[in-house]
């Protein structure tokens, strides 16, 4: 968990640079969020630009729902501060709500009404007049195809047409900033390809921050993905650069017994090691080894150690944490579609 | 105010969709004209709605809770409370307009029971002044008892337990005027204060005294205040 922990402080660095972006539609800074005394979410910092669409991907249980529950305003943080085109989403609640759409991951609708007495709900919710009310409402009828559903009760619609209902909920008051939680969760094959282009379609006006745990998803729609584990954002980065780092390195955890300025030029020479960093901890000498993928340098690094007299105490490939996390995801992925 | 509106309007069109509210309207009616019509067949009978009027508010004791326990807990179990609250809405005016639409019902349900007095008029000459005065009480009495169903219904998911507890907090509120009754002293002044019943009597026997209007709008403002804060309290669970 060492490494992690570094990966994240790198990455903070990265992204703390951002924060003179004069174009960014949302802050997050250090945000905190426990319940009871686990974290759900720590220390997470990013930057939204405006006009972005971002793309929060990880498992189950990473934090998203969280992050995206602080940037509605449905709950405060812990600690930590986001704003959203300015305002605090604590102190300014109401001007936050105002500019944002949302749509949960549960996808929570009204049952018992039908479409266009829901939407319009609530548009009056959202501060619209009737008028503009009216000309929404069958503006987002259109764009969300439910032109025969219209005056269906929400209770008797399937999982995608529900699906569809949260979104233009969500699109309804044409806010700057759509927040939508798995929008593509749970919804036949035909409908995902729908809905994704729909979001890319929105994208092309609106700030859009969606969740997913499909990494191909998160791909094909998103410009940038923010990579969320256990509370914390282990990776940040366009969905291309992602995949080649991804691809790039892997590397092993070595604890030696000898004099680090010894081992340190002989682990260095070993054909094949790109990178060797030492990183002491009480009284042990770890080392980490990078090396291109492909590569197992196990053998050459235990044969070299004896045969200068030290002693290897400990190996470990340990660079996988990012490439396990998209694992995890991908495996999840064949489970929903 | 347009959003009270909205949430209000939003409630009284699911009253008038639901079965919950038509059982209640229709157990109320039942057992209120049977207290109408209990002291008819006296040798002496009164042509008052005194009767009607005590049974009233014992029926309401169940039958209030039974009408706000959906309007906050459902939100939440539903996780609609999610959209709710996201939405630029304050939270006062959501308790608002989902009270408003409670108080509506009620007045609904009461002005279904105008025709005793009707029938009243009809084969008799009852004085008016305890029929006005009466009704009044009864609103104030039921606006009370559904504040306290607001706050039973925002402090839980779960509409039953929303429903018991606040029934079981109106029992307290009716019955320790009983207590007034029994003990002496300071403790009969401040049980009988306390309690909705002796605040309704008066109404029942004619009288509008300001102290008891004070008395309900009081408990109706405090009710709804704690309503309103556990909603806040919500965001920060």
């Amino acid at each position: 968990m060492a490494v992690d922990a570094e990966n994240q402080a790198d990455l903070e660095m990265d992204l703390s640079t951002e924060s003179t972006d004069v174009d960014a539609m949302i802050e997050v800074r250090d945000l905190t969020h426990y319940y009871g005394p686990m974290p759900a979410v720590e220390n997470v910092n990013f930057t939204v630009r405006r006009g972005e669409i971002l793309g929060f991907l990880g498992p189950n249980g990473a934090g998203k729902t969280t992050t995206m529950r602080i940037l509605t305003g449905f709950m405060p943080p812990t600690r930590g501060t986001v704003t959203l085109d300015g305002y605090d989403v604590v102190e300014k609640s109401l001007e936050v709500r105002k500019r944002v759409g949302y749509l949960p991951e549960s996808v929570p609708l009204h049952t018992e009404m039908t479409v266009t007495s829901y939407l319009k709900y609530m548009g009056t919710l959202r501060g619209m007049n009737g008028r503009s009310i009216r000309r929404r409402i069958d503006d987002v009828i259109d764009v969300c195809r439910l032109e025969d559903y219209s005056k269906t009760l929400i209770g008797k619609l399937s999982k995608g047409f529900r699906q569809r209902v949260g979104i233009a909920q969500a699109i309804l008051h044409e806010p700057e900033v759509l927040v939508l939680d798995e929008p593509t969760i749970g919804i036949d094959p035909i409908q995902v390809v729908e809905t994704r282009s729909l979001i890319q379609d929105l994208g092309r006006e609106q700030t859009v921050v969606l969740s997913s745990h499909i990494l191909p998803e998160v791909s094909m729609i998103c410009e940038r993905v923010l990579i969320i584990h256990e509370g914390h954002i282990v990776a940040a980065d366009t969905p291309n650069n992602l995949a080649q780092h991804l691809r790039g390195v892997a590397q092993l955890e070595v604890e030696i017994g000898g004099p680090p300025a010894d081992v340190l030029p002989v682990l260095r020479n070993i054909d094949g090691a790109t990178e060797v960093t030492h990183h002491p901890r009480p009284g042990v000498n770890a080392y980490r080894v990078k090396f291109r993928e492909g590569l197992d340098l196990r053998d050459d690094i235990s044969r070299t150690v004896v045969s200068n007299g030290w002693s290897l105490l400990s190996m470990q490939m340990s660079s996988m944490s990012l490439e396990e996390i998209f694992l995890r995801v991908t495996t999840a992925e064949d489970d929903v579609e | 105010m347009r959003t009270i509106r909205a949430v209000a309007f939003k409630e009284i069109q699911i009253y008038f969709s639901s079965p919950v509210a038509y059982i209640v309207a229709l157990i109320f009616m039942a057992l209120s004209g049977f207290f109408f019509v209990r002291d008819l067949g006296n040798p002496f009978p009164e042509a008052s709605l005194s009767n009607f009027f005590q049974g009233a508010t014992f029926l309401l004791i169940p039958l209030a809770p039974a009408l706000t326990m959906r309007l906050l807990a459902e939100e939440q179990k539903l996780g609609t409370i999610e959209l709710l609250l996201t939405s630029p809405v304050r939270d006062w005016e959501v308790i608002l307009g989902k009270y408003l639409a409670s108080f509506v019902f009620l007045l609904f349900l009461l002005s279904l029971t105008s025709y005793y007095v009707i029938l009243l008029l009809l084969f008799a000459t009852p004085d008016p002044g305890p029929i006005y005065s009466g009704y009044l009480g009864l609103i104030l009495y039921g606006a009370a008892a559904l504040s306290v169903g607001i706050l039973t219904s925002t402090l839980t998911s779960n509409q039953i337990i929303a429903a018991v507890v606040g029934t079981g907090i109106l029992v307290v509120l009716y019955a320790t005027s009983f207590i007034g009754d029994v003990v002496t002293g300071v403790w009969a002044t401040i049980f009988n204060q306390l309690g909705f019943t002796s605040h309704f009597n008066d109404f029942d026997r004619g009288i509008i005294d300001s102290t008891h209007i004070v008395y309900f709008v009081t408990v109706i403002a405090l009710f709804l205040f704690l309503s309103i804060r556990a909603l806040e309290s919500r965001r920060w669970r």
